[in-house]
């Protein structure tokens, strides 16, 4: 209804503008013939619209960074990689909203300046070496900082040290879940495929039944980490491509079915003390005054009110695939090393989850 | 039904002494002038089909799984009660890239302004073949028609995202829409690559072969640069997409295991095996991310020109302009693998394409800065046409700037795929491009019909336009940063992102906004092709030589002689000259030095 409504007042709008247009028309045809070529009045006008429009994208660029510029993913980081790719971007950010002020101000301020008149004639002014040197040098050496920067910080993230023991756990990606799986005892993945997959048996994720790694590992709806150590993720999926998204680490690999794709990086701080920092206080408590709002006219309804939202981490889908792609998700927990161990004896090993 | 619209228009050129029929003159043409408006007046009615789309799936964005009269009247049994389903979300979202990306901004941008443009200011009578690009129009609206007709299929249309990653886009079992939708989608897309092959081969060969006398490559407008260019990036990557599409459809129809490798699906085990899904994504980036240049590239040409000419001065530094379409086209053959940095790609890959990716911003610094420069002491004549060019430059900044970000690969981990990827694109090459081509339609259009378009209609066309272009992008680059996926159909399934929605509001209310907006741009282009103030022959006073032909549309251009060329394309304001612009057909004057350019 809301958006018919919009519909409705935005075609009202257009007549008016249409009909305002006419009588702009009629008025001029009298004085000077509409050629449809720009008049002095016209390159006036639209030079302070330029300069108007300069003040537009300034004001909406203070507007987005004050009210939406500390969203979450900008500042609490959860993974010991976090805070470089943190800084790489505020330094990017920097550099970006420096160029981008400027650049702007001189085109549109250009575009007022030298706005035209009859009997002016504009500077022959076709070349100079000097000024395409300059801004062929600048930006290549502003670029090759940015380069070296993010080409450290990306081998940094990558690179998976194997010698440091990572926990190595498996995200499995289907239509439309997602499952982990983890080594057991030994920390060592069995060999598994699609092929293998008993659904009778519930061999849900394909596990080589002979492969004495397998016996002991532990499949799980919810992935839990222990705080502090290094995780290695290794990646299926069983039918298209999906994208683990852990945003709050600052971690993403696709999902690749055929292939196993890889990607680590060490949780430091734990879902507990997450919620107790005061940005994600008042993240959760705006969350919820919204969520209380939305839900009066649920209530009004005789509906369920909403529910009240608490923080956890979460896993996403970040790669289309299919229906349901909106709603892929998995809750992620990061617990002390104790929390973990107990979670983790409450699980079955896959050989007790078989049925015979 | 393209053919027909400009029907009545040019009644008047009846009588000619060619003969002609009504068939040969507007519907199997091979004059240049008529294909060009062929493809703008097909593009524009795929525009509209992509654009409406664009304004239903914002509305669910924004008020998801409210029950919408639109949607039901629009949408039928995939908007059961009013309520937009979530299958055919992703075919909205699909289907708009596709048609912007294709049809509009690559064949309804290029396929006009290179047609228009390349025999008109480079003096020649005709494109190389007459024949070949009458092939070309045709096979890119059969195109066009199939792409429609999938949209009417059983099952849904195509609904995999535009980049049809398979398997997604491989099992008909894995979504309604790659069963016939998206053999269509295929089938479609396959005669739109021959049909823009077809016609980029003719820009190539008529640029080098059918200059005027005089004409040097150094005397080029930067338009005929821009499409030259363009063509030979299309003749180098689109076959490489078509090669993609045909494996693909051999995966789909006859069993063969090119992208699909170890799947199971609805309980059973598919015989696929040894393919791979990063190979598609390869192949499909090969041409993919050119296909961002042959977009905007065409664009950057007409503004140059535009730019130059309503500024009453010589576009600043003619040869590094040229020098940065030459990089930058270099530069965007080899960069497509910044599309995958995460997609399991070899991370020392990533890097390689890291650098490579950010190389291409120097280039194009360079043009921003030169056309800055070009208004710096000028004398801006602020038609509708020029407003679009200095719009074009501002959102190819901004939109241009975050790709620093997404270039890099550590970057690129937290953002690919969020609303920060949509923001960026659609502002450096969706919004920009567009300007390009209306820059490129109001200037040009007093060439194409003989007439103006209303001035008036074009300011408010323009700034509304342009507020709501920054107002639908740039607050999408912040929920992006929150870490909001693209293609989701509601978030509501996310309270963490609770506080985005009101965000998602303000970014659809302006997109409603922009969107019927257009309907003034419309009207204005189809009421003028009647109506309009009949022109000059030279209103914009350029100096190229389209300029130089009468306004009545003849074959072959020019009665009698072709002009000559004897100076380059930019002498505006020349000192020792009465007026502020200097023809190319002039010769130089007594003593008057030609610049080294």
């Amino acid at each position: 209804m809301t958006a018919l409504l919009t519909i409705i007042v935005l075609v009202f709008i257009l007549i008016a503008i249409w009909q305002m247009v006419k009588i702009f028309d009629l008025a001029q045809a009298k004085n000077e013939s509409n050629t449809g070529v720009a008049t002095d009045k016209d390159n006036t006008l639209n030079g302070y619209l330029m300069m108007g429009f300069l003040a537009f994208i300034y004001v909406i660029t203070i507007v987005c960074f004050v009210k939406w510029g500390d969203l979450p993913l900008m500042s609490n980081s959860a993974s010991a990689h976090g805070p470089t790719i943190d800084n790489l971007m505020i330094i990017s950010m920097i550099i970006i909203f420096f160029v981008q002020t400027v650049t702007q101000f001189l085109l549109h301020y250009f575009a007022y300046k030298y706005k035209g008149e009859k009997g002016k004639k504009a500077l022959f002014f076709a070349d100079n070496n000097k000024l395409e040197a300059i801004w062929t040098i600048i930006p290549v050496i502003v670029l090759a900082g940015l380069i070296i920067y993010g080409l450290n910080t990306w081998i940094n993230i990558m690179g998976v040290d194997e010698s440091d023991d990572p926990l190595v756990v498996e995200l499995y990606a289907q239509q439309f879940n997602w499952k982990a799986r983890y080594g057991g005892a030994d920390n060592t993945l069995g060999k598994a495929n699609v092929r293998l997959i008993d659904i009778d048996r519930a061999n849900i994720l394909g596990l080589d039944e002979s492969d004495p790694d397998a016996q002991d590992d532990v499949i799980t709806t919810e992935l839990h980490l222990p705080v502090g150590r290094p995780v290695l993720f290794k990646m299926r999926s069983q039918d298209v491509l999906h994208s683990a998204y852990m945003p709050h680490f600052r971690a993403q690999m696709n999902c690749v079915p055929g292939m196993i794709t890889q990607f680590g990086f060490t949780p430091t701080v734990t879902t507990a003390d997450m919620r107790q920092t005061p940005q994600m206080i008042e993240k959760v408590a705006n969350i919820n005054k919204i969520r209380v709002e939305n839900s009066k006219p649920l209530i009004a309804k005789g509906e369920e009110p909403l529910e009240r939202y608490e923080f956890d981490y979460l896993l996403l889908c970040n790669k289309i695939c299919g229906k349901s792609h909106y709603n892929m998700q998995m809750k992620i927990v990061v617990e002390t090393q104790e929390e973990y161990d107990a979670w983790m004896k409450e699980q079955k090993e896959f050989k007790n989850s078989l049925v015979n | 039904m393209s053919a027909h619209a400009d029907t009545h228009a040019h009644d008047d050129d009846h009588g000619h002494h060619h003969k002609e029929t009504f068939v040969t003159k507007y519907i199997f043409s091979q004059d240049h002038k008529m294909i060009a408006k062929q493809y703008l007046i097909t593009g524009t009615i795929m525009g509209v089909i992509g654009v409406l789309m664009s304004m239903m799936f914002r509305m669910q964005i924004a008020w998801p799984e409210e029950p919408n009269v639109l949607f039901e009247a629009l949408l039928g049994k995939w908007a059961p009660d009013g309520v937009m389903d979530a299958d055919i979300y992703l075919a909205l979202v699909t289907i708009h890239g596709t048609i912007m990306v294709f049809f509009v901004l690559t064949a309804g941008l290029s396929g006009t302004f290179s047609n228009l443009l390349i025999p008109l200011q480079i003096g020649a009578r005709d494109m190389a073949s007459g024949f070949l690009n009458m092939v070309s129009y045709w096979l890119f609206f059969l195109s066009s028609v199939i792409m429609v007709i999938s949209l009417f299929v059983e099952a849904g249309p195509a609904s995999a995202g535009w980049t049809i990653y398979p398997p997604l886009s491989a099992l008909p079992m894995a979504q309604g829409g790659s069963g016939m939708g998206m053999t269509l989608w295929l089938v479609s897309m396959a005669i739109f690559i021959a049909s823009s092959l077809l016609g980029s081969l003719n820009y190539i060969v008529t640029v080098i072969n059918l200059r005027t006398k005089g004409m040097s490559m150094t005397r080029l407008p930067l338009t005929i640069w821009a499409f030259f260019v363009t063509a030979i990036i299309g003749v180098v990557s689109f076959p490489v997409l078509l090669s993609a599409a045909l494996l693909l459809i051999m995966d789909r129809s006859f069993g063969t295991s090119f992208f699909l490798s170890d799947i199971f699906i609805q309980g059973e085990v598919l015989h696929y095996q040894g393919g791979s899904p990063v190979l598609f994504e390869h192949l499909f980036w090969f041409l993919g991310h050119p296909e961002v240049y042959i977009v905007i590239l065409p664009a950057m040409g007409l503004v140059s020109e535009i730019m130059a000419s309503s500024s009453r001065k010589p576009i600043f530094g003619y040869r590094a302009m040229i020098a940065s379409i030459l990089a930058i086209a270099f530069l965007s053959t080899i960069v497509w693998g910044h599309h995958m940095f995460i997609s399991g790609m070899n991370p020392f890959l990533g890097s390689v394409f890291t650098f490579t990716t950010l190389l291409i911003a120097i280039p194009s610094a360079v043009k921003a800065f030169n056309w800055i420069t070009t208004l710096w002491k000028g004398n801006l004549q602020m038609n509708p046409a020029m407003l679009f060019s200095i719009g074009f430059v501002s959102t190819f900044i901004t939109g241009g700037l975050t790709g620093i970000i997404l270039g890099d690969s550590a970057l690129d981990i937290n953002v690919h795929d969020t609303y920060f990827v949509v923001a960026h694109f659609h502002l450096v090459m969706g919004i920009s491009a567009l300007y390009g081509m209306f820059a490129g339609i109001y200037h040009w259009y007093p060439k194409m019909f003989g007439r103006m378009l209303n001035k008036n209609l074009g300011y408010i066309h323009f700034w509304i336009t342009a507020v709501c272009a920054y107002g639908v992008f740039f607050p999408m680059h912040f929920i992006g940063m929150a870490g909001l996926p693209r293609r989701y159909y509601t978030n509501s399934n996310f309270p963490l992102f609770d506080d985005l929605a009101n965000v998602n509001v303000i970014i659809t209310i302006f997109a409603l906004i922009g969107g019927v907006v257009q309907i003034l741009y419309l009207y204005n282009f189809f009421t003028s092709i009647f109506y309009g103030k009949k022109t000059v022959q030279n209103p914009w006073k350029s100096t190229t030589l389209e300029w130089t032909a009468p306004i009545k549309h003849i074959h072959g251009n020019w009665e009698g002689e072709i002009p000559h060329v004897h100076r380059w394309a930019y002498d505006y304001s020349k000192p020792g000259h009465d007026v502020d612009f200097v023809p190319q057909n002039i010769p130089l004057k007594e003593g008057e030095e030609e610049l080294q350019h």
